[in-house]
């Protein structure tokens, strides 16, 4: 075999190898790139934004500086708030900076809990700001940053609205008794369908039963929800199980369950928001989805709460512990605690409102949606779905790693 | 053998004495971006794959020597490896067999034609990544025009593409294409006629001319398309999460789903950091091996 001889540029490496004096040069580039590391360490550990927060191990309340920075920066989901589509404009926030003279930066930042959570936890666990004063989150997701000290505690007296919101949710095991969140706006998980694709395959109008869901009729055209409460929740009640008060064997005897009918094919998918869209292309005919989606969809949808009970759930708002402007975020909760401005919410967004008197405000906004069993449900409806049950840290992630396991990882 | 090579190099040396210096500098910009933006990263990314979860805080660690994060990320997670290899190196292939024809005739017979024909084989890219995975929900559809066709001719075993691995794949080798494309574009642009010329002159048969003389000298553009091509695909979650089923999930997803999921980072990062070193070994491998005949 013939040796290659060397390129000119592999000969000058193999050269500069080889010489003392640039292995040295080397070794000083090298350097130079320790030191952007510890530069850039020093960065990340130090540079906090707000002079106010220190590097407290256990984050406290900072000082509030409301009376003085009329601001409240609030993060939300997306769609979760009044919009006026032609002019861009948010009415009930805009009446509330008149009145008040607080300026409200409104993010529609908040996708997913965890995700939110994987971005702010560092900051939060160093006592850095996170340049937020009001969160939105689910149920057990304000559990967590209550019991790792990121919400700071609400001061009732200057939200004497709270006293509205609705008897079912007052009592909540994440948050007992409502001393840290609020709920934003509650909903059902619960059966969404397309109307003509279950006349067609299985013959009726409506499903009232996780029996007709996993009908073979319907195999490879449904969809559950990958938020595990919500999924296993609704299965669990319909194997005759507790979902707000269950042993270990019955979450299992859930997952089994919510296995087979991934394994013998009958889920198509396992999917977020995204589902809605597999039902409008009609690919997906049935699906375990949430309350005020399936409604927006149009008439050819339907939703309804399976006979064996739905989960119910509620996003709540929270002071993350690093705000600076408490007092303009309780300012903030107080005012959407007013029935009239709950009820302007509630017709645009079409979720659960949980504002005592908002019903009989709706009355003079659209009545219509004042008999809607979704965002005024009756006391009928509230007892016969579960909250499910308060996790600790260590069940969370074991039964989030058995149902990740079940949808295939 | 030894003394043939190192006079050319003793002689040159004398020639560019300054040439390392002026190098040196030229690096600078590229080393000191690498260095925040790669390596503190990358160091970071190790650190916390070794890291220790706090008991009875969820989603919290601290410093620590956790090796068994890897083990750990390996034993539960080696489907999700394999299935990203196989989608990876079937799009790879796919995304090859698709592109040498267009680049071929882009290079040698567009004439007026290759500006234009070039800006379409970059058009995708004006348009989001995941919009454009999006609409291939709508493409395959179960209803759509092409499960349709392959339905009507009993070709799928599930009658949908859709949510089935086919369906990954196909996400995978379209939205990858472009990087096969442009590198054999380049490699085969670089060809001299002449030499097609000169094959076909000394009687060499259409084939044979191919295989003798355009195939070897577009090699680099093969090895460059075909990497730029598989290491994103094997590290996608995209198309898996939304043209897959449950059962298609590849470890792009594995590691989304404990970054953002578990809220476990010890065990994402090291699903990282062994993807990149399974995707280093295979590559070293393989430029070692196009490096010589083997792949001729």
């Amino acid at each position: 075999m013939m040796k290659r001889p060397l390129s000119p540029e592999a000969a000058d490496i193999v050269r500069l190898t080889r010489s003392a004096v640039t292995r040295r040069r080397l070794l000083q580039v090298a350097g130079l790139g320790t030191a952007a590391v510890a530069a850039a360490a020093c960065g990340a550990g130090g540079g906090a934004d707000d002079p106010t927060t220190g590097p407290a191990p256990v984050p406290t309340g900072p000082e509030d500086m409301s009376d003085t920075e009329k601001t409240v920066s609030w993060s939300n989901w997306v769609e979760y708030l009044d919009l006026d589509e032609d002019s861009g404009s948010r009415p009930t926030l805009e009446a509330f900076e008149e009145a008040t003279g607080i300026t409200v930066s409104y993010n529609e930042d908040v996708n997913d809990n965890n995700e939110f959570y994987a971005k702010v936890r560092t900051q939060l666990e160093q006592g850095q700001s996170i340049d937020r004063d009001l969160v939105v989150l689910t149920d057990w997701m304000a559990g967590l940053w209550i019991s790792n000290g990121f919400a700071q505690k609400l001061d009732k007296a200057m939200i004497p609205n709270s006293v509205n919101l609705i008897p079912r949710l007052e009592n909540v095991s994440f948050d007992e008794p409502r001393d840290f969140t609020l709920p934003w706006q509650g909903g059902f998980a619960g059966l969404g369908y397309n109307i003509p694709g279950i006349q067609s395959t299985l013959g009726v109008d409506t499903l009232t039963s996780l029996d007709q869901l996993f009908d073979p009729a319907l195999r490879g055209r449904i969809t559950v929800l990958s938020e595990m409460r919500d999924t296993v929740g609704v299965i669990m009640a319909w194997q005759g199980n507790d979902p707000s008060n269950f042993t270990d064997e019955q979450f299992q005897q859930a997952i089994a369950a919510l296995a087979e009918q991934i394994d013998n094919g009958q889920i198509r998918q396992v999917a977020g928001n995204d589902y809605l869209d597999a039902l409008g292309t009609g690919d997906v005919l049935a699906v375990i989805g949430w309350s005020g989606d399936v409604l927006t969809l149009g008439e050819e949808y339907g939703f309804s709460l399976p006979e064996s009970g739905a989960t119910l759930w509620t996003d709540n708002m929270l002071i993350p512990s690093t705000s600076t402007h408490k007092k303009n975020a309780e300012q903030v909760m107080n005012y959407y605690y007013d029935p009239v401005v709950a009820a302007e919410v509630a017709a645009y967004i079409n979720y659960l409102c949980p504002v005592t008197g908002a019903k009989e405000a709706m009355q003079a906004i659209d009545p219509e949606l004042a008999d809607n069993p979704f965002i005024f449900p009756d006391q009928e409806k509230l007892d016969s779905s579960y909250v499910f049950m308060d996790l600790t840290a260590e069940q969370d992630e074991a039964y989030q790693r058995e149902f990740q396991a079940a949808i295939g990882l | 053998m030894a003394t043939t090579t190192s006079t050319p190099v003793a002689a040159t040396s004398v020639s560019t004495q300054r040439r390392p210096r002026t190098g040196y500098l030229l690096l600078l910009p590229g080393i000191a971006w690498l260095a925040v933006f790669f390596v503190v990263p990358i160091i970071t990314l190790l650190i916390t794959s070794l890291q220790a979860p706090v008991p009875g805080r969820s989603g919290v660690y601290t410093l620590g020597f956790e090796v068994s994060n890897y083990a750990d990320a390996l034993s539960a997670y080696w489907p999700q490896f394999i299935r990203s290899f196989v989608y990876a190196s079937i799009a790879t292939i796919l995304a090859l067999l698709l592109a040498y024809p267009l680049a071929y005739f882009i290079a040698f017979k567009a004439g007026r034609w290759r500006a234009l024909m070039l800006v379409l084989v970059v058009a995708p890219f004006f348009a989001s990544f995941l919009l454009r995975t999006y609409a291939w929900r709508t493409i395959l559809s179960d209803e759509g025009a092409i499960t349709s066709f392959f339905n009507a001719l009993n070709l799928l075993p599930d009658n949908r593409i859709l949510n089935t691995p086919i369906g990954v794949v196909l996400g995978l080798t379209y939205n990858f294409l472009p990087f096969m494309i442009l590198p054999l574009y380049a490699a085969l642009e670089k060809i001299d006629p002449r030499l097609i010329e000169a094959a076909n002159d000394l009687y060499a048969r259409p084939f044979t001319g191919f295989r003798k003389v355009i195939w070897p000298l577009s090699l680099p553009g093969v090895v460059a398309g075909t990497l730029l091509t598989f290491i994103p695909a094997s590290g996608d979650f995209i198309n898996a999460r939304l043209l897959g089923s449950p059962s298609d999930s590849m470890v792009g997803t594995a590691i989304q789903v404990n970054f953002l999921q578990f809220r476990d980072y010890p065990v994402a990062s090291a699903l990282s950091f062994i993807l990149m070193a399974i995707i280093l070994t295979v590559v070293f491998i393989y430029i070692r091996r196009a490096g010589t005949e083997d792949l001729v």
